[in-house]
């Protein structure tokens, strides 16, 4: 059972993603009968490259991938650079992990709030500061580099990113390694970022590449914040793709491709990034400079990441603050009166969608779990290395959903699979299994093997081991990697909509419906709600093992 | 089954061969008692845009009716984009799914009805044998059974009717602009303050038909498909316009909102001044829920807006074609026609020929006091046919290419 | 700790080679209640000839020759079913279980009255009170010997030891050593310890084997 684990993981995640994306290169080469498309043609190819903007749409998506993600990479590590472990540290830490869980659609919309000319932080400043009576005309949201889609992405990433260098630091030793380096003469930041860094970004690659492949092909964010003359690439995608004229099919699908291009031009591009920057950094690792930079080093590893993690927050606020407004105008700071009515009206219409979302998130999330679980077990039992076909496992995060899922219905249509909760859960595993991997498995192989060899050497079978031993002590990382995997179910849009057929209802896909009526204050109390249930799930997963633990000191760590 | 698929497919696909219903041969609408039967029981899947909370408040009264009174299940499928709907019914043909689609009813208009109906994804003809069809009096009514100038021929029932309509704020200003050229000089001295929804968005582009058929003195060759006319003659005063307007636009016309729903949170946010839907109660419900001043007012221009009527169309593979016709003979009834136009829960006016019905029925569309900021009882007498619908693809064309890329 | 076991434990020609290159060979029979020691610097592999009898072996390494246990040839059993305990460098105690739940962790399933041997055991070692202890709050010295105790109820037939006392200071590791091998002699078992301190040969007091 176990040995077949990994061929049904693979299985699982490569026949659906290798399935759309072939229904999608059909039609992009002009095959598509239902439409009349019977051979074989270039004609979707040429109506795309005929659409005004189209190098424009494509550069920002290109490049908006690869800036937030460099941005975000650049806080998380010299946070930790600078972080000596202080309470201030320790409490943006703590701050991070439950970031992670909310949704991109909420963060973005509580964050083009804050920075809009008639945001909150217009109104805090006015009219006393700027003297502004009414919203100045300015071009913040939706501008047409990019740069406010950039941001966004790189407050979303950060936690992230964070969580994953998080994981694997404890495998390398920094004490050890900083004690060395700094009885040689190096100041702390340095020394991180010299001894510490080049161990730890090969440790960090895959979830790197999976956020620029994120960012480079994001569709809510982007609708929020992206620019919109033209949009992104993924954005137009989406619209030639519901658009009623249903012949641009063919473009769409034409685009489709194109994305899929974007996308690994974009991780080729940081590749060839990352050999530059090992090329230029090689002298200066080992130049003997111990001291320089420090002090401004230490103040922006520290700063920035405390200021994203603020304005994150202070997103939330704002979007609290709407969800219980009445009438509030520019440029009053707080509304004029606040109501329930808001949340009152919405409640009766969250109970099945959080149902759904509930059961749908922890269905996709134990599979995903159990899997691998039992890829990493068998992995140990046979003392295999991780093998390479892993690398399949980040398909599903490395080709844009927007690639492939629209390819994906018309293939399970033609099984005759017909849209379902099943289904949905079955999509849902697809995004779910890698980032649970990705949380668990260096901890899995990081544990002492001699743990269980103590439980073989006390006649405990291997199976009674990986329940009475490995998996207590993998309590913690078995709950961050579940809130993890939860709280990417929860955000899912497009495959709960798309395999759904739209009758699957989750908090999601409610809050993306009642989005497209603009109504802020609906906004508020949906992103909320969207937010809260992976929140939730996060402090299960902090406070359980302190819970559990609570008389086992060396597990509450 | 084939046997060489995986565990899991297999299982699901055994499950879905399980409960897939039989396919059934179509019901005959004209037999209503048989459709009447046939519907109990069954589930419609209505997939409707559901951004607007009032509409799905609507929506939901109508999910009790039905159930109450056809024993027929409504679920509502809350879509951003009915173009979506649209993508999933193609998407099911293309698969070879013929008579087990995911959608029983759609609330559909124009370039949508269009499409479905040239790729033959509808059902029918089934509408014009509703038992309640009668009371639009369609033959004086020529707009329920016309679709942007498509004859419906029954692919689609009326369920609605919108029409453009202005609003602004009396507190900061006194007479808004009554037509295209005013409210062009209106822009040049208040710059910033105006804005429309960014094409292909559905109110965007019935801005710029508005403005077309305003700017062409009503053109003829707009009734007809665009291939047959001039288009660069007759949309040359349109562009002028526009060239002229845009740098006067929010943002300078750099960006636009991104849908109708957008330009209310702007006038809500103190960044518009002036602005517009397609709804005639929206303003009045905006200021209900806190999203407007009290003191917004409604109007409509003087030479007339644009208005049209939505309607509800069945895909051509429902499984459930029954109850989706019961549901869209209930939507007709003068019940739930008078329930969707009250203002307090939606405001959408009727299809019905009021004047026609009895005056039991008649009594239930009175209305109470009106609203201040609602429109006048007798502002939307004068209602400007949509064009043909090739126009507004053409239009969305036309200005991606001007005005796509800044 | 009465049940005196009674088989020898026989080391048959082993050797252990890693990418083609030879690492270690011996042959030797271990008596009931004897000591053999295995000496040798790091590299030598003398822990994997621990791990090879244990039934851990890496399989990067290749090793032929037999390990039995009287007339048991003990390279056909799973490593839980071997009875053979280990006792490492670390004590190891599971840090999700009480001290109690550490020794029960070792006992067989079936084995009557679990409370009363537990509670034994840890009188033995002078921990009579520490049983719902935490292992964490326990100092090194008391966690070896709750380790010690474990692999003792586990009721092992021989006993694998990996450097024991490499981590303890020099009074304690005294100490321990007296226990330890007090114990084993007292149970009877064959034992087997890898050290590279001479000094755990000389308080072993049985033949010993330089590798490398």
């Amino acid at each position: 059972m176990l040995r077949l684990a990994p061929a049904l993981i693979i299985t699982l995640l490569v026949l659906p993603v290798g399935a759309g994306l072939v229904m999608v290169m059909l039609p992009a080469f002009g095959y598509l009968p239902v439409l009349g498309g019977h051979e074989a043609s270039l004609a979707p190819w040429q109506a795309l490259f005929a659409q005004p903007g189209l190098a424009r749409s494509v550069a920002v998506s290109f490049a908006s991938g690869l800036v937030s993600t460099a941005m975000a990479l650049m806080m998380v590590v010299l946070f930790l650079a600078a972080s000596r472990g202080t309470w201030l540290d320790r409490g943006i830490r703590r701050l991070v992990s439950p970031l992670l869980a909310i949704p991109h659609a909420a963060i973005a919309f509580g964050f083009a709030f804050l920075i809009a000319p008639s945001g909150l932080v217009a109104r805090l400043l006015s009219p006393s500061l700027t003297g502004w009576e009414r919203p100045p005309d300015a071009l913040i949201v939706n501008d047409p580099w990019g740069l406010s889609l950039i941001a966004g992405l790189a407050l979303k990433e950060m936690p992230f990113l964070l969580l994953m260098s998080l994981a694997a630091l404890p495998q390398l030793q920094v004490d050890k390694r900083l004690m060395l380096a700094r009885s040689l003469g190096y100041s702390p930041t340095l020394a991180w970022l010299k001894t510490v860094l080049p161990s730890l970004y090969p440790l960090i690659r895959l979830p790197v590449y999976a956020v620029i492949a994120y960012a480079t092909s994001v569709v809510d964010m982007a609708l929020i914040l992206g620019p919109t003359l033209p949009p992104t690439l993924s954005v137009s995608i989406l619209s030639w793709f519901n658009d009623p004229d249903i012949t641009r099919r063919f473009m769409a699908s034409a685009a489709a491709v194109l994305q899929l291009g974007v996308t690994l031009a974009a991780l080729l591009c940081w590749w060839l990034l990352e050999q530059l920057t090992r090329l230029l950094t090689r002298n200066w690792l080992t130049n003997g400079s111990r001291q320089r930079g420090e002090i401004a080093l230490r103040m922006v590893g520290r700063s920035a990441l405390l200021l994203s993690s603020m304005t994150a927050l202070a997103a939330l606020v704002g979007l609290g603050l709407f969800s219980l407004a009445g009438f509030w105008r520019f440029p009053e700071l707080l509304p004029q009166m606040l109501t329930l009515d808001h949340w009152q009206r919405s409640a009766p219409m969250l109970v099945k969608p959080l149902l759904n979302t509930a059961l749908i998130g922890l269905a996709s999330t134990a599979l995903a779990t159990a899997l691998v679980l039992a890829t990493l077990e068998n992995e140990h039992r046979q003392h295999l290395q991780p093998k390479r076909a892993l690398w399949l496992l980040y398909l599903p995060l490395i080709v844009p959903q927007i690639a492939f899922l629209f390819g994906l219905i018309v293939a399970a249509e033609s099984l005759g699979i017909r849209p379902q909760l099943g289904l949905v859960i079955a999509g849902h595993l697809l995004f779910v299994l890698p980032y649970v991997y990705l949380s668990l498995a260096e901890a899995y192989r990081r544990l002492d093997p001699r743990w269980l060899q103590v439980a073989s050497s006390l006649g405990v079978s291997r199976n009674a081991a990986f329940w009475r031993v490995r998996l207590p002590l993998l309590l913690a990382p078995l709950l961050t990697a579940f809130a993890v995997g939860l709280a990417i179910s929860i955000g899912q849009y497009l495959p709960t909509q798309l395999l759904g057929a739209g009758r699957v209802t989750t908090v999601t896909t409610e809050a993306v419906a009642l989005a497209s009526g603009n109504n802020r204050r609906l906004i508020g109390v949906w992103a909320l709600v969207q937010a809260g249930l992976p929140l939730i799930g996060f402090m299960l997963a902090l406070a359980l093992p302190r819970l559990l633990g609570a008389k086992r000191r060396a597990l509450a760590t | 089954m084939a046997n060489n698929r995986n565990g899991l497919v297999a299982t699901i696909s055994i499950t879905m061969l399980a409960l897939a219903l039989p396919a059934a041969a179509d019901p005959a609408p004209s037999n209503w008692q048989a459709v009447l039967e046939e519907a109990e029981g069954q589930t419609v899947y209505w997939n409707a845009w559901g951004g607007d909370t009032r509409t799905n408040r609507y929506i939901d009264w109508v999910a009790e009716q039905m159930q109450a009174q056809y024993d027929v299940d409504v679920a509502h499928v809350k879509l951003d984009d009915t173009g979506s709907a649209v993508a999933r019914v193609l998407a099911e043909k293309q698969a070879g799914n013929h008579d087990d689609g995911s959608i029983d009813l759609i609330w559909i208009n124009g370039e949508n009805f269009a499409a479905m109906r040239e790729n033959d994804l509808l059902f029918g003809p089934f509408a014009n044998a509703l038992p309640n069809f009668a009371l639009t009096n369609a033959d004086e009514n020529p707009e329920v059974v016309t679709d942007f100038t498509l004859p419906t021929e029954g692919y689609e029932s009326p369920w609605g009717k919108a029409q453009i309509t202005f609003y602004y704020d009396s507190a900061q200003m006194e007479t808004p602009p009554q037509d295209m050229q005013a409210l062009l000089a209106w822009a040049q001295d208040n710059p910033g303050q105006f804005s429309y929804p960014r094409i292909p968005d559905f109110t965007g582009s019935t801005f710029l038909k508005q403005a077309l058929i305003e700017l062409s003195d009503q053109d003829e060759a707009l009734y007809q498909p665009v291939e047959d006319a001039d288009f660069e003659a007759v949309t040359e005063p349109l562009w002028t316009y526009l060239d002229a307007l845009h740098p006067h636009l929010w943002r300078s016309g750099r960006t636009f909102p991104d849908s109708g729903p957008n330009l209310r949170t702007l006038m809500s946010d103190g960044e518009l001044s002036l602005a517009f839907s397609f709804y005639p109660t929206d303003a009045a419900v905006a200021v209900k829920e806190y999203e407007l001043p009290e003191s917004v007012r409604s109007y409509v221009l003087e030479g007339g807006t644009l208005g049209n009527v939505h309607f509800v169309a069945i895909p051509y593979n429902s499984p459930h074609k029954a109850g989706a016709m019961v549901l869209a003979n209930f939507l007709l009834s003068p019940e739930a026609q008078a329930e969707k136009q009250s203002l307090t829960m939606w405001g959408d006016r009727s299809v019905l020929d009021i004047e026609q019905l009895d005056a039991d029925a008649q009594a239930l569309f009175e209305q109470g006091e009106r609203h201040p900021s609602e429109l006048p009882a007798d502002a939307l007498s004068n209602t400007l046919p949509e064009p043909h619908p090739s126009w507004m693809t053409a239009l969305q064309d036309a200005w991606l290419e001007r005005y796509g890329v800044n | 700790m009465t049940a005196l076991a009674t088989a020898p434990l026989r080391l048959e020609q082993i050797r252990i080679a890693l990418a083609g290159r030879a690492l270690l060979a011996v042959d030797a029979t271990i008596a009931p209640g004897e000591v053999l020691t295995v000496m040798g610097p790091s590299g030598s592999g003398k822990s994997t000839l621990l791990a090879y009898m244990a039934g851990f072996l890496d399989p990067a390494f290749s090793a032929s020759g037999g390990v039995w246990l009287g007339e048991r040839n003990l390279l056909n059993l799973p490593a839980e079913k071997r009875g053979i305990g280990l006792l490492f460098q670390d004590p190891l105690l599971f840090p999700h279980l009480s001290v109690g739940g550490n020794l029960r962790f070792g006992l067989p399933r079936h084995s009557n009255e679990k409370r009363q041997l537990v509670s034994h055991a840890l009188e033995q070692v002078g921990l009579a009170d520490f049983q719902s202890r935490d292992p964490a709050t326990l100092s090194g010295g008391q966690q070896s010997r709750v380790a010690l105790m474990r692999l003792l109820l586990s009721t092992p037939q021989a006993v694998l030891l990996d450097e024991p006392f490499s981590k303890l200071d020099t009074a304690l590791r005294q100490e321990m050593r007296a226990l330890v091998f007090s114990q084993l002699r007292e149970a009877g078992l064959p034992a087997l310890l890898v050290t590279h301190d001479h000094a755990d040969a000389k308080a072993a007091g049985g033949q010993v084997i330089e590798l490398g």
